[in-house]
């Protein structure tokens, strides 16, 4: 496994110097040994541009791509060692489970022992043991993800683990089957691994850390926890989580910080911040009904119930503005008019989209 | 006025697609299907869209029978799981398609189709080719066509399955709205996830391996499973259920780990039973609980879902917010008894909190 880093890596599809809009906006990023990663955003975000420069399906338009010291711009696809899972399995179907696995190392030509040891080391873990004399094409759709995967574990030199929507043709019940072997496999050989998706759900799941991606750009990366609760736009606040958070507006004066007649208290050094609109966040978990007026404590009215279930979420009106509330189905489910509380350290302050610094 | 249908059953090698299901959709109401994959909700819908022949079984509509009806004098509209629409049509002549066949003039067709894309907030999209919108565009474009017919009855597969989890959780919201105005349909809409039928549904109707076996309003199926699989289908998470046993005074999931009998257990007799427990009502507790041992841990919107096995199986706890828990680290799970779900060795609901 190695690191890989990314310097001043920028592309455009229409051409260098030619005005074509970039697909990847030029950036420095470092994927640490050993982490996984998941690049999340919508199609057309830059993700999977990224993923082929890592691979050297694509060459950037400029900057260098680094495997630890070694600089890999201009070293093709083959002989950068990286294994690949793409959205639909990528196997030779004629061949037994037990071939396709061994192919790499035939390739390599490594002694035959050798090659069957590794084989059956790699297929215990993947759960494949008993299907290795069967032709792969008679496996199911997540078993053939798992020899694609396998294929990339059977290598001692493999430098990282690329995998591409790797759950897209899985039936939804097999999903998190493949989904929680995949994190056993990632955890146990120790993989530099990054996965691309556009499914939060799936990037939060995975990842120690998140990419997330927007029309060309990384906006944020850090923690699935720290892009629940630090959103660093308004954007993240909304594609992460569900409901999305709650944006009020609400205007800063002086060190003061107004929402429909209130003085908020906050995390935040208000007078550092530009006068005028500002937006506050709060996640639709962490607003509070409260019986009585207190620090933070808003008149609301509620507006309407979505019973989901385990939870119900609440919609309200604040100060005038619509609100997320989700409360636990043993809790009364409110009526008429409401307090709520936006608690202190909750609250994100939002200055045009981005999130302002909070207090040292 | 009313679909009623009556033992439908098929069979097909050997394996029941329908077993005996019964039922009367109401007019005006709207009806969500639950089930797992292959529990039968999609050979349901085709049968009573005529795509699906029948072994037994009566399916009657306002007291005629609808069985004996060809597809096309069946007055069904139906919305796929796919995106489906005309391509070479643009988004206002892929709704008024149908009206126009039913003989309106184009103008009226037309008029009739600008209000329904309305409804589905597709206004100003008129002239646009379906492969020019977005996929959740493109199902608007379907359902308008569906709502547009206020055909007899409408039947809609898994509509939101195809979306990204952003714009299922945006139109849940709006279908609840849209359906409202559906006055004269019966409507029958399936679906895998817990949280689209209760949230839709005016009634929930209950599949498992061919069968219906549970359909009532929303709090009812949720409050009072009335089995354990049913438990298990319309939670989400799963609800955990465990194997043990009420004895003198106890509840016992295993030899080392008992719990005090729940006020609403007393009634029961001594003997085997499966516990119920809800993920949701499950925390993280301290030392006294019992010991899980992370196997798994995945986030859902804004919870953690934690899977953990016990002495006496796996559980999964679900806990607000989003939180990492590395594999094989051991967490303490709290059981609050006065939560517990019992069901008898025959799965049926025997106590509830």
């Amino acid at each position: 496994m190695a690191q890989i880093s990314l310097k001043g890596v920028g592309h455009t599809y229409a051409g260098k110097g030619q005005g074509g809009a970039w697909a990847l906006n030029p950036l420095d990023l470092v994927w640490e040994d050993g982490r996984t990663y998941a690049l999340l955003g919508p199609s057309g975000c830059g993700k999977t541009t990224m993923l082929n420069i890592i691979s050297g399906l694509v060459r950037p338009s400029q900057g260098r791509v680094l495997f630890d010291d070694r600089d890999v711009t201009d070293i093709a696809t083959a002989k950068r060692n990286i294994a690949q899972v793409f959205q639909f399995p990528v196997i030779y179907g004629s061949m037994t489970v037990y071939d396709n696995l061994a192919f790499p190392l035939v390739c390599r030509k490594w002694p035959r022992e050798r090659i069957m040891q590794k084989v059956s080391e790699v297929a215990d873990v993947l759960d494949l043991g008993r299907e290795l004399r069967l032709p792969a094409r008679a496996l199911t759709a997540a078993e053939k993800q798992l020899i694609s995967l396998g294929r990339g574990l059977v290598r001692e030199d493999v430098t990282a683990l690329l995998m591409d929507e790797p759950l897209t043709v899985i039936d939804p019940q097999f999903k998190f089957l493949l989904r929680r072997k995949l994190r056993e496999i990632i955890e146990r050989f120790n993989l530099t691994v990054v996965y691309v998706t556009h499914d939060q759900n799936e990037a939060m799941t995975f990842a120690d850390e998140v990419v997330v991606m927007n029309e060309g750009r990384v906006i944020q990366r850090g923690s699935p926890e720290e892009l629940f609760e630090k959103p660093r736009t308004t954007y993240v606040g909304y594609f992460i989580g569900s409901p999305a958070m709650n944006l009020f507006t609400a205007t800063t004066n002086g060190p003061a910080l107004l929402f429909g007649g209130s003085r908020l208290v906050s995390a935040y050094d208000i007078a550092t911040l530009p006068p005028g609109k500002v937006q506050v966040g709060v996640r639709p978990e962490y607003l509070e009904l409260v019986s009585g007026p207190g620090e933070n404590t808003l008149a609301a009215s509620v507006t309407g119930t979505l019973d989901q279930g385990g939870v119900r979420v609440v919609a309200l009106s604040v100060a005038g503005q619509p609100a997320r509330l989700s409360i636990p189905r043993d809790r009364n489910v409110p009526s008429g008019d409401v307090l709520v509380r936006l608690p202190a350290d909750k609250i994100r302050v939002y200055v045009e989209g981005e999130l302002a610094p909070a207090r040292a | 006025m009313a679909l009623i249908a009556e033992h439908l059953a098929l069979e097909v090698d050997r394996v029941p697609y329908l077993d005996d299901v019964s039922f009367t959709l109401e007019r005006g109401r709207l009806h969500t299907l639950i089930g797992r994959t292959l529990a039968g909700k999609t050979t349901l819908l085709r049968t009573i869209a005529g795509l699906q022949g029948i072994d037994r079984g009566t399916l009657d509509l306002d007291g005629r029978s609808f069985l004996n009806r060809p597809i096309w004098e069946r007055d069904v509209a139906m919305v796929y799981e796919q995106f489906i629409n005309y391509p070479h049509l643009s988004v206002i002549d892929n709704v008024a398609f149908p009206l126009r066949r039913r003989g309106l003039s184009k103008d009226v067709a037309r008029e009739r189709a600008r209000a329904v894309l309305d409804r589905v907030s597709l206004s100003g999209f008129d002239a646009r080719r379906p492969s020019q919108l977005s996929g959740g565009q493109q199902q608007r474009v379907a359902l308008a066509r569906a709502l547009a017919r206020n055909a007899d009855v409408l039947l809609l597969d898994e509509p939101l399955a195809n979306l990204d989890y952003k714009l299922r959780e945006q139109m849940r919201e709006e279908l609840r709205g849209l359906f409202s105005d559906q006055g004269g349909s019966i409507v029958l809409y399936t679906t895998t996830e817990p949280n689209e039928a209760m949230t839709l549904g005016d009634v929930v109707l209950v599949m498992h391996e061919g069968r219906l076996v549970q359909m009532g309003p929303p709090d009812e199926v949720f409050d009072r499973p009335a089995t354990a699989a049913v438990a298990g289908i319309v939670n989400d998470p799963a609800m955990n259920i465990v194997d043990g046993a009420i004895e003198d005074g106890v509840i016992r999931l295993d030899a080392a780990w008992s719990l005090p009998l729940a006020p609403h257990m007393r009634g029961l007799a001594l003997g085997p039973f499966r516990f119920g427990m809800r993920a949701i009502e499950l925390e993280l507790g301290d030392s006294d609980d019992v010991v899980g041992t992370v196997t798994f841990s995945e986030v859902s919107g804004s919870e953690t879902f934690i899977h953990v096995d016990t002495g006496f199986g796996p559980l999964v706890i679900q806990i607000k917010g989003v939180h990492a828990f590395p594999l094989g680290a051991t967490v303490p799970v709290a059981i609050d008894q006065d939560k517990l779900f019992v069901f008898g060795p025959d799965d049926r609901l025997v106590a509830a909190p």
